[in-house]
């Protein structure tokens, strides 16, 4: 068999921790191979092992059938082995030729750069592989979809032939996936070679010939693709039997909770981020509101919950107005907040994780007396919590919430805002980065909140997500809403449309 | 357990700062064994080499430590609200001022007379505070810049009001009134004539205050959200500016109340100054070496006081008094790269582990 990549009974320690432990993978030449695992599998150090940012404990490194050692992202460059960042590392406001030949310009016989010549073979290149892109626009006028195929061809112009691509289409919208999946299968026509890290299955299936399961550091089986179900590839991953479908049953909604009115935000540069939003959230009903990320969602959440103040409109929370309410007065009136970034805005990682279970309540009579805090009832509480929702941690209550894992972290948020059962409880991003058993526990928790009769706002930038959670889903673009449709008459393609900017009435 | 680990690292810290000083005297070829009489003779007065006690100097050893664990107390205040409050300096200052006018200018009967001056001296430290802290949180204009440029105002400007009250010369005022120090007969004579007096006193509850507030109140609770995470603490509907500026505003107060016990209990005059005196810069190595919590604090507090009053102790036996200064900064650097210590420790625990 003609391998591009083999990496044999390869390890990483770091103190504590094997990060690899033992793991084998051959790459066939020409093919896509899909490194699936959940967060903290192991599948990026894997890769930074590959790529030259670490150096493995033991095990041997083969590129095409010759043993090398990768000291350096240099040397893998020279071997031919490319990385696509989950981040772009791009010039905003140079255009993509000159990113592509950053650090390495070709000059003409006069001393100057030579973007004319540069530009023509960026151009045949990009045609070769139907990237479809214009070498002489400006990185900041292309879309996210386009950034990335720039990044594709600075790897190609770099005669990389082996291409790692790191969750590529976390920032796409449904339609760029779609030709991002094209994209790739154009590569391998031509020989390139493809290791693909990513959680989500659909695109493995779409695309992958070989699938290489790691869990907890080693490696747990490498399938091939076709024989093998999305359901059982997901069993691997996480180890045990998984259930996809949110248990949802059909509701009638109540009385409007959330209304929301002509709302125009303005973000940081003070340009218009939500530009005359009008909406309602009933109770008993979950609203979805999908879109790329930033395209309003962040500042249309920030100004609902206080943290930003709304330079029009109005807001109203069960009947009351709420829109000059500080932060405070809003969760007493009856809000929630799982915010979307859970390190930023919810928790202090350097708190106990009692301590991070109160801090919206501290000063009330349960927690506090005279401005002293009662530490036997703030115990009990986090307990209670703790136990409830199976927020796991090294220490109890007492843990540092910093050394939490991700998805406890999220738990005791979602904990700590849902016991306060808020009328209205706003979900951002609730499962970004956890792992499926964390997602399934998370998104059970926020349908029994709808079930129970309260309003739910979730703003997510995974379609899978609000499809499977929403009773209604509201699409975000460009600081609008191009339309509210009923979850159930409707389908990612025509989301997808909406979330590129065409309206409602537009869509096929 | 995170507490314990910040204490090792002090310790270790502190212990690599004496060797250290322990090197450079042995490579330099003086007599290491006087650093360590030094020391001792320093801290309780006992002369290993001569033999006999001097209680004297414990005396004057536990005074220059009062004014520095109090501006100790002030920076670890602050910092566990996310601010630095380098103008310590200028509210040691103000405190001494306004503890100064009060009891040179008020008549007050006895018990109340240090108090209402030490208090003053409080508040004085707490205004001057409360500019750098407002300006803050209204404008986001750094509170190191604006502390600086108040220490010197605050220097230049207690001159001018010390020189303008009643009976004062070039160099320094008239004594205050005899009621508002804090100076004691019984402690002199305990003491061998030290200038020991009530201050620690308030030493004593400036620690517990600062302990209680930190760890048992919603206020302390609340300050420590802001300085760990700003966003958070704003998200979780907390008053951020407010706390920005009285956090800052009971820093000032405890650098002015170092401030008033310097004045009323160490010198029991005021002073003109022409350079500052480092009391908030000793504070700021204090606060870093205790770990901005009380007891540390206290405890860092006094190892800077006894490197400092060794100093002249180590120049009458031939060692140059520089090395005090190496010693202490040697440890603020040690704690500074403390992540290095820790890693080093890690290291030794995994070799350690792996071995048995």
């Amino acid at each position: 068999m003609n391998y591009a990549i083999e990496m044999l009974n390869v390890s990483k320690h770091f103190p504590g921790i094997k990060a690899n432990d033992d793991i084998t993978i051959q790459v066939e030449k020409g093919s896509v191979h899909a490194l699936l695992g959940e967060n903290g599998a192991g599948k990026s150090t894997l890769m930074s092992v590959l790529f030259g940012l670490y150096q493995p404990t033991s095990g041997t490194i083969k590129v095409n059938g010759s043993t090398v050692a990768i000291s350096s992202p240099n040397v893998a460059n020279k071997l031919g082995i490319g990385m696509v960042h989950q981040h772009f590392k791009l010039v905003d406001c140079f255009t993509v030729t000159e990113n592509i030949i950053l650090g390495n310009e070709p000059k003409t016989k006069f001393g100057s750069i030579d973007i004319k010549n540069t530009s023509l073979k960026i151009k045949e290149l990009s045609q070769k592989y139907g990237l479809d892109v214009d070498p002489y626009s400006k990185i900041q006028d292309i879309s996210v979809g386009m950034q990335q195929r720039v990044e594709i061809l600075k790897m190609l112009y770099k005669n990389a032939d082996i291409l790692i691509f790191d969750e590529p289409t976390a920032v796409l919208t449904p339609q760029e996936i779609i030709e991002l999946l094209k994209i790739m299968e154009n590569l391998t026509n031509e020989g390139k070679t493809i290791i693909l890290i990513t959680h989500k299955l659909k695109e493995i299936k779409a695309i992958a010939d070989k699938c290489t399961v790691i869990r907890r550091g080693k490696v747990i089986d490498t399938v091939d693709v076709k024989d093998t179900s999305e359901k059982q590839m997901a069993e691997l991953m996480v180890g045990r039997e998984v259930d996809f479908k949110v248990d949802k049953q059909e509701q009638e909604c109540g009385d409007s909770v959330l209304v929301v009115n002509n709302l125009q935000v303005k973000n940081k540069r003070g340009t218009y981020a939500v530009k005359d939003i009008s909406f309602d959230v009933k109770a008993g009903e979950i609203l979805g509101i999908a879109g790329i990320d930033g395209n309003g969602q962040s500042e249309l959440i920030f100004a609902l919950t206080g943290l930003q103040q709304a330079s029009k409109g109005s807001m109203e929370l069960k009947h009351v107005d709420i829109t000059k309410f500080n932060t405070k007065k809003r969760y007493e009136s009856g809000l929630g907040h799982v915010p979307e970034d859970r390190h930023k805005h919810g928790l202090v990682l350097d708190f106990k994780l009692k301590e991070n279970f109160i801090v919206h309540d501290f000063k009330t009579n349960q927690f506090s007396k005279h401005g002293i805090l009662k530490f036997k009832e703030i115990d009990d509480y986090a307990n209670k919590l703790i136990e409830q929702f199976d927020v796991r941690s090294g220490n109890g209550l007492e843990s540092n919430t910093r050394s939490m894992s991700g998805g406890n972290q999220q738990k005791a948020i979602i904990a700590r805002e849902i016991d306060r059962s808020p009328d209205l409880l706003i979900v951002v991003q609730p499962t970004r980065g956890l792992d499926v058993g964390a997602i399934e526990y998370i998104h059970a928790r926020i349908v029994a909140e709808r079930n129970n009769g309260k309003a739910v706002l979730l703003v997510s930038f995974e379609l899978d997500e609000i499809l499977s959670l929403s009773d209604r889903i509201a699409v975000m673009f460009d600081g609008t809403i191009t339309g509210i449709v009923d979850a159930k008459d409707t389908d990612e393609l025509k989301l997808g449309q909406m979330m590129a900017g065409k309206k409602l009435e537009e869509v096929c | 357990m995170k507490i314990n680990k910040r204490l090792v690292v002090s310790l270790i810290s502190i212990a690599l700062g004496i060797l250290v000083g322990v090197l450079i005297l042995a490579i330099s070829g003086k007599d290491v064994v006087a650093l360590f009489n030094g020391l001792l003779k320093g801290s309780i007065g006992y002369d290993i080499v001569n033999g006999g006690i001097n209680l004297r100097y414990f005396g004057e050893f536990l005074v220059s430590a009062m004014p520095i664990i109090l501006t100790g107390l002030a920076v670890g205040f602050a910092y566990r609200c996310g601010m630095f409050n380098i103008g310590c300096e200028g509210q040691v200052i103000m405190g001494s001022l306004a503890s100064c006018m009060v009891a040179i200018l008020v008549p007050m009967p006895n018990i109340v007379a240090p108090i209402v001056c030490i208090l003053a001296g409080g508040f004085a430290g707490a205004m001057w505070a409360f500019v750098p802290g407002i300006l803050k949180a209204k404008f986001n204009i750094s509170e190191v810049v604006t502390g600086i440029m108040l220490n010197y105002t605050a220097l230049y400007g207690a001159n001018y009001f010390l020189k303008a009250l009643p009976g004062s010369t070039t160099q320094r005022t008239v004594e205050i009134a005899a009621n508002a120090t804090l100076g004691n007969d019984f402690f002199k004579a305990m003491t061998n004539n030290s200038r020991l007096h009530f201050g620690f006193i308030v030493v004593i509850i400036a620690v517990f205050a600062y302990w209680f507030i930190m760890e048992k109140t919603t206020f302390g609770y609340s300050l420590r959200a802001t300085g760990f995470n700003k966003n958070a603490a704003e998200y979780a509907g907390i008053k951020v500016n407010k706390n920005i500026v009285i956090s800052i505003m009971i820093s000032g107060f405890l650098a002015g109340l170092a401030g008033a016990i310097i004045l009323q209990g160490t010198f029991g005059y005021g002073r003109m100054m022409v350079a500052p005196e480092n009391y908030g810069f000793d504070g700021i190595a204090v606060a870093l070496v205790g770990g901005c919590n009380a007891i540390g604090t206290l405890f860092a507090g006094l190892l800077f006081a006894l490197l400092k009053v060794t100093q002249p102790l180590l120049q009458t036996s031939g060692i140059p008094r520089e090395i005090g200064d190496i010693i202490s900064s040697s440890i603020v650097f040690f704690v500074a790269i403390q992540y290095v210590i820790e890693k080093a420790l890690l290291k030794y625990k995994s070799y350690k582990g792996g071995k048995s």
